[in-house]
Formats: structure tokens, sequence, C-alpha cells
């Protein structure tokens, strides 16, 4: 089990790894994730599902690599196995019965969005989807993506692919086309999030976003994901990670990111390379 | 004088203050033998009736006397599935070592000390697993490797069964693992008390979270003829004060597992603790005084705030006597009112004075506010150790299992749940008690099992 079967480079740090996990292959729903550990000693890291293959019993996530642990689990190669992988954890993605959805992906949150777009497409509800990226390199799942949705609106920062944009300036510019929607799901960076909710908000549209606080069980044990949404506490890894996006209190989601990074920042010194040639 | 125990050696107070290594280090062979020839061996043993697993004590206490550990450790263990935990976590003196007849006129014998020390002799002399029980053919499937799971899945496994426990961590042991700290409890002892259950035949499927990553119905038709769930409460309460968003603000459960389940004291820990400079622990429990001496050992400044006095505490009193011992300070008749906030960062902890007032229904006197101006603690991280309740995931994904409002599931007098052929026991029915007790009740309900499955039930 957690033996890796493949491995993709989809753009410069962005990985996709298929690894063996039967149970979790056949029990999981979109929105869900999971939580991975790349090495014995290593760190438990959320991840979502990105897709499944109950033939297969495989599982494939979608990451960046950014910290020590995401660089682990990046240099793990196939043939190789993770230490561990738990899930399905979170409840799944709910549609609330819409007729047409819009999907806004920013980063690596578009890896997040393509379940849920599969899932609609399956269900016969038509989707427009906007992609924002730093540039053209950045740019995944478009081929994907295109089968699923009406329209794929591409972004990037330089302009280098698609329009040079953010994805709100795409949102605003549909909503004054008058294009109609009853459900937006948003998920990328937390101000990427926030713009979009400030921009649906005033029109009423039901958005939804899917949260990525720092988490360490995963299932309900120890309070660390905790966010403000509707002035409640919700525990991000048992009541979410989707919430309604008009009630997220996202300073406050923002601020908790930053809860450990001068740790971050000294274990990357430690371990320029990912940690994987050191000891043990 | 003949009736003062045996003392237990320790690492000074100081030392220990700054390490993570056992406080208590045990009796060795002579010491363990003096103390076990003060046993009186009653004839109508009373220490036995206050053991939840009621081990066979003076039938072990005699064997350590006379020298043969092994027959000892035999004794324990045959209702004890873990002896060197026990020996170490058991409220003894309100259990077995209450009822002993020395502690009458003097000091009870120290139960505790003597089954921790068979235990540890037995890890130090290992010897050839005996041959798993012959299965009976029939699976049962446990819920939770903590100590309710780990001691019905021993005792089913003894008994014939087929067992696998499916734990939701990476390692298996639950509360034992993730919130008894290394120097209350060392990681290694519950893992090779683990390793013992795995040599028996019981299976462990770890990473598995029951009600997500299979759900009780999809065990049974594994071929699973009866399920315990012994998942313990994990959930953890907060106060619902202002500020508990800030950073620096940790359930107990959060720095716990940072800690102990991650290794966070550890230098090259890839999961990372914040080592506060002075840290404020709300709660006055156990895991109020683990997570409070697991923080004085990260460096910190450390003081416990408790809204009633030490007298009030539900924490063991050598765990009081411990934390006092190492410099934790205690701050009592202090009641939250709010987390004090700089730039997102825990700068304080406002608190109402409280004094003591009539007697509630718990039998301690009420804390009511003192009429004095609230008080600043001055913190940079607070851990909230005020308990835990059942976490709602079963019963959310399970049909027919009922839980009461404080989200405990409901049992009958047979540990049987409102779901037939599913049992229950430990924190999951009790909220959070004691690993005795979870013990207990882990062990009481692998009785239950075998005589559904074995058809005694039915013809009593």
């Amino acid at each position: 089990m957690y033996t890796i079967i493949a491995k993709e480079l989809l753009a410069p740090g962005l990985v996709r790894l298929d690894f063996t996990a039967p149970r979790i292959a056949s029990s999981a729903l979109p929105g869900q994730f999971v939580i991975v550990r790349a090495l014995e000693e290593g760190e438990r890291v959320p991840l979502t599902i990105a897709a499944t293959d109950t033939a297969a019993g495989s599982v494939s996530i979608i990451f960046q690599t950014i910290g020590v642990s995401t660089r682990q689990l990046g240099a793990l190669s196939a043939g190789q196995r993770l230490a561990s992988a738990t899930g399905p954890l979170g409840k799944p993605s709910e549609f609330f019965g819409a007729k047409r959805v819009l999907c806004v992906g920013g980063g690596v949150g578009t890896a997040v969005l393509y379940p849920q777009v599969t899932a609609l497409y399956r269900m016969g509800v038509p989707v427009d989807v906007v992609q924002g990226a730093r540039s053209r390199d950045y740019l995944i799942l478009q081929n994907e993506l295109g089968a699923l949705c009406g329209q794929l609106i591409l972004m990037t920062d330089d302009g280098s692919a698609g329009r040079k944009g953010f994805v709100t300036d795409a949102l605003r510019d549909l909503l004054a086309a008058g294009e109609a929607y009853d459900l937006c799901v948003a998920i990328g960076p937390p101000l990427m999030m926030r713009a979009v909710a400030e921009i649906t908000r005033p029109i009423g549209l039901r958005t939804v976003v899917s949260l990525n606080p720092i988490m360490l069980d995963g299932t309900g044990m120890c309070g660390c994901c905790r966010v403000q949404v509707g002035g409640q506490t919700k525990y991000a890894c048992v009541d979410g990670p989707d919430f309604d996006g008009h009630q997220v209190d996202f300073d406050s989601l923002i601020r908790r990111l930053k809860g450990f990074v001068d740790e971050e920042q000294a274990l990357n010194q430690q371990h320029p390379c990912g940690g994987l040639y050191h000891g043990k | 004088m003949a009736s003062d125990r045996v003392s237990m050696r320790e690492q000074p107070a100081a030392t220990r203050a700054r390490n993570f290594e056992e406080v208590a280090l045990g009796y060795d062979a002579q010491e363990a033998m003096r103390e076990a020839a003060r046993c009186l061996r009653c004839k109508n043993p009373l220490c036995v009736q206050g053991c939840p697993v009621a081990v066979r004590i003076p039938d072990f206490i005699a064997s350590v006397a006379a020298g043969d550990f092994a027959g000892a450790y035999d004794a324990v263990r045959q209702t004890n599935a873990l002896p060197a935990v026990c020996g170490r976590v058991c409220p003894q003196e309100v259990q077995c070592e209450e009822r002993c007849v020395l502690g009458r006129k003097g000091q009870p014998i120290a139960i505790g000390r003597l089954e921790r020390f068979v235990a540890d002799w037995r890890l130090a002399h290992p010897q050839a697993a005996p041959p798993p029980a012959q299965g009976n053919g029939k699976r049962v499937a446990v819920i939770g490797a903590g100590p309710a799971g780990l001691t019905c899945a021993g005792t089913l496994r003894q008994l014939g069964y087929g067992v696998t426990v499916f734990e939701a961590l990476h390692r298996p042991g639950g509360v034992l693992i993730y919130g008894i700290p290394e120097f209350r409890l060392p990681k290694a002892l519950v893992a090779a008390e683990v390793q013992g259950l795995a040599e028996s035949g019981v299976t462990i499927e770890l990473n598995t979270v029951a009600g997500r990553t299979v759900r009780v119905d999809e065990l049974f038709a594994e071929g699973y003829q009866a399920v315990f769930i012994g998942s313990g409460a994990g959930l953890p309460q907060f106060l619902g004060i202002p500020g508990e968003d800030l950073s620096g603000v940790y359930s107990a459960n959060e720095f716990l597992t940072r800690v102990n389940l991650m290794g966070a004291y550890r230098p090259d820990s890839l999961t990372p603790v914040k080592r506060g400079r002075r840290v404020a622990v709300i709660g006055g429990g156990n895991v109020a005084m683990d997570a409070a001496r697991c923080a004085l050992r990260l460096g910190a400044d450390v003081t416990v705030v408790y809204r009633r006095t030490l007298e009030e505490m539900p924490a063991r009193r050598e765990e009081i006597h411990h934390a006092q011992e190492e410099g934790v300070r205690f701050a009592m008749l202090h009641a939250p009112l709010a987390i004090l906030g700089r730039d997102g960062w825990v700068s304080g902890l406002s608190c109402q004075p409280m004094a003591l007032g009539d007697a509630d229904a718990s039998g301690r006197r009420r804390p009511v506010p003192s009429g004095e101006p609230p008080a600043e603690i001055p913190c940079d991280q607070v851990i909230l150790a005020i308990g835990t309740t059942p976490n709602p995931l079963l019963v959310n994904t399970t049909q027919g299992l009922a839980a009461n409002a404080k989200g405990c599931l409901v049992v009958g007098e047979d540990q049987m749940t409102t779901r037939d052929a599913v049992y229950a026991g430990g924190d999951a029915v009790t909220g959070a008690a004691t690993v005795i007790l979870a013990m207990g009740a882990g062990r009481k309900a692998a009785a239950e099992i075998d005589a559904r499955l074995s058809g005694r039930a039915e013809k009593e």
C-alpha cells in the first residue's frame, strides 16, 4: 500500500503523485482530502484528493513543493512508498442543486477544483472555469478542464497565456456580460478566495471556498485548523474543508496560516535539500 | 520501619525539568523484593476489587517476593494487556492501593511500582512469544488502538478470535502515544506492548479512520461478526472566550500531539511546535499537568491557571507535586475572561479572580467571582486543557448508533451500543476518564462479545 505508481511534473514545483490506497480510492468523494507522510519521521501534510481510480485502487494528489515536507514528497519517485496516507477526510463537496456553476481556481487551487468540476460534469451541470496562474508555465490541467467545461478562461499575471490579469477581472467581466450562475466555487490562495467572495457577495451569488489552514491529525482531534465562519469556530478538517465564502473570516485564517513561519524558515535552512539525504 | 514503602528513585527535579526522559526510575530487583515482602497476602484481597481489570495482585506480589519475576509477569498479564503502561499511569492511590489493608495504619503496598517492575523486567528479559492462540474462525473488528481497543483486542485474541484493530493515526497507542508525554510513559514501552499484541496475532491497520476510510456497515460486510468501538474522546473543547483564534493558542491535544506523537521536542523534528517564553495552561486535570510540564521542558516559564484551588484539582496528587517540584507555577482561583493579543499573537490572559462558594453537583465547592477587578497574566502562549468530548464521526456515519447529549455513545449493561453487535467502551462511552477504566471496559466488552459469538449469551 501507498506505493507510488505514477509521478508527473505538471508545472515548475507542481507535482502529481498517484499512489495505491484501495480503501481511500473506493470511499473518496469530491472535496475530500488525505493526510500523507513522505517519510517515517515526516510531517503530516493535508492534500486534497485530485482524482481516484477505483479499479487501480489508486489516489492522485497534486501539490506545490514549497516546504521541507512537500519537497520530501516531491523527491519520491514511482516505485517508492509514502510512509502513510490517511483518508478520505473532511466532508464531501455539496453543490446545492445548482443549475449552472462558475469555478474559479488560482495556482495549485485549480488542482483542488478539478474533482469538483468532474463531479458537476458527470451530474450534467454546466460549468464555466476561470483559471489563474503566475504565467503560462504554471497553468495546469487545461486539457482536462477544457473537456469538462463550457468556457475555460485563462488568466496570467504576466499575460504569457490567456488574458493578462487576475481571476477576479475575469469574474467581473463574466458577471458584467450577464452570465448567470447559481453557484460559484472558488479555490486558491486565501486572498484570492476573499476577493472572489467580495465580488459575489453584493449580487448574492452563493460562493463555496475550500480552506487550507494548518492541520495536524485531520480528524478533529487537535483543533489546530479552527476557522471562524459566521462568527462560529469550525474545524476545517471535519466541518469543512468547504465553507460559505461569504461567512469565512479570512483575516483570521491568513493570520493563523503564519503560525509557524519562523519554525518553517529554520527548518528550510536546516534541510536545504528537503532533508532526504540527511541522517536517518 | 517495616511499614514504610520502599521509595522509588527519580531524576532530580532541576535535571528532569530540562529533559524528556522518564521522571521515575523504577525499582531494581532488590528494592522490588523488599517492597513485595511487605504484602500481607490477605485471604480476601480488597486490592483486586479496586482494580478495573482485576489483576491478581497478591499472586504476582508473592512471586516478586520469591524472586520469580517471570511468574509475576504471567500473573499480571493474565488480566492486564498493558502492564508497563498501567504500572506508570494508573491512579493506584484511588484504586488498588486505596483498598490495601496496610494503608489503614501506614503506607499501602506500592502495587503500581511493583507492576511496573515486573513489566519492565519482562521487556528487559524478552522470551520467545508464546504461539498465538488457535483461531476459532470468528472475526471481530476493533476501532481505535488506544487502551480500550488494545485491551479488547488482546483479550479476544487470547480467546481465539481473529481481531483487526483499525487506527486513525500513523502509530498505535491512542492517548498513550499522542497524549501522555515521554517523561511519564516512554513511547518505546508503548511500542513494545503493542508489539506483544501483534505477536499474539492481533492485526493492526493504521491510517484508517473508521467512518471515513471504512464504515461500520462495511466491516460487517467484510465478515466481521462484531465491532468494538474504542475511539476515545478526542475532540478538544475551547472556552468560547475572545482571542481563542490568536496564534499561540493551542488545545492541549494539539500541543501534546505535536510534542509527543510528532516528536516536536526533538530539534530535528519536521513538525514544529512553538516554544513559548511564558506559557499559561488553563485547566486542572492530568492533561493540564502534562501540557505544563512539556512546555516547561521546552524552556518556558509556565503557569497553570485554574478557577478553583489546588484542593479541587482533578489531577493526580503525584502529577501536581511533580509539576511543582519542577517549577511550574499555579495561579489558583483565576477564571479566564479573554486571551489578549498583539499583531495576531498572544500577549496575555485576562482572568477574573474567584472565591469558593457552596458545593456544586460534583461535590466540589463552586468558584464564584471574588469581586476583585480582572487580573492579567502576561504570556505569549496559551494552552487550553479544559476537557475533550467524543468525536461525532462514527455516530454521524453509522446507522442506529446513538449518543447522549454530550456525544458519548449509549451502551447497555453488556457494553453493547444501540446498534446490534456493535459494542463500545472507554472514553467514547464515559467521556474523558482514565486509561485503566478504558481498559476495564475493553476487557468487559471482550467477554460480552465472546459470550455472544460463542452462543453462551443465548443459553443463559
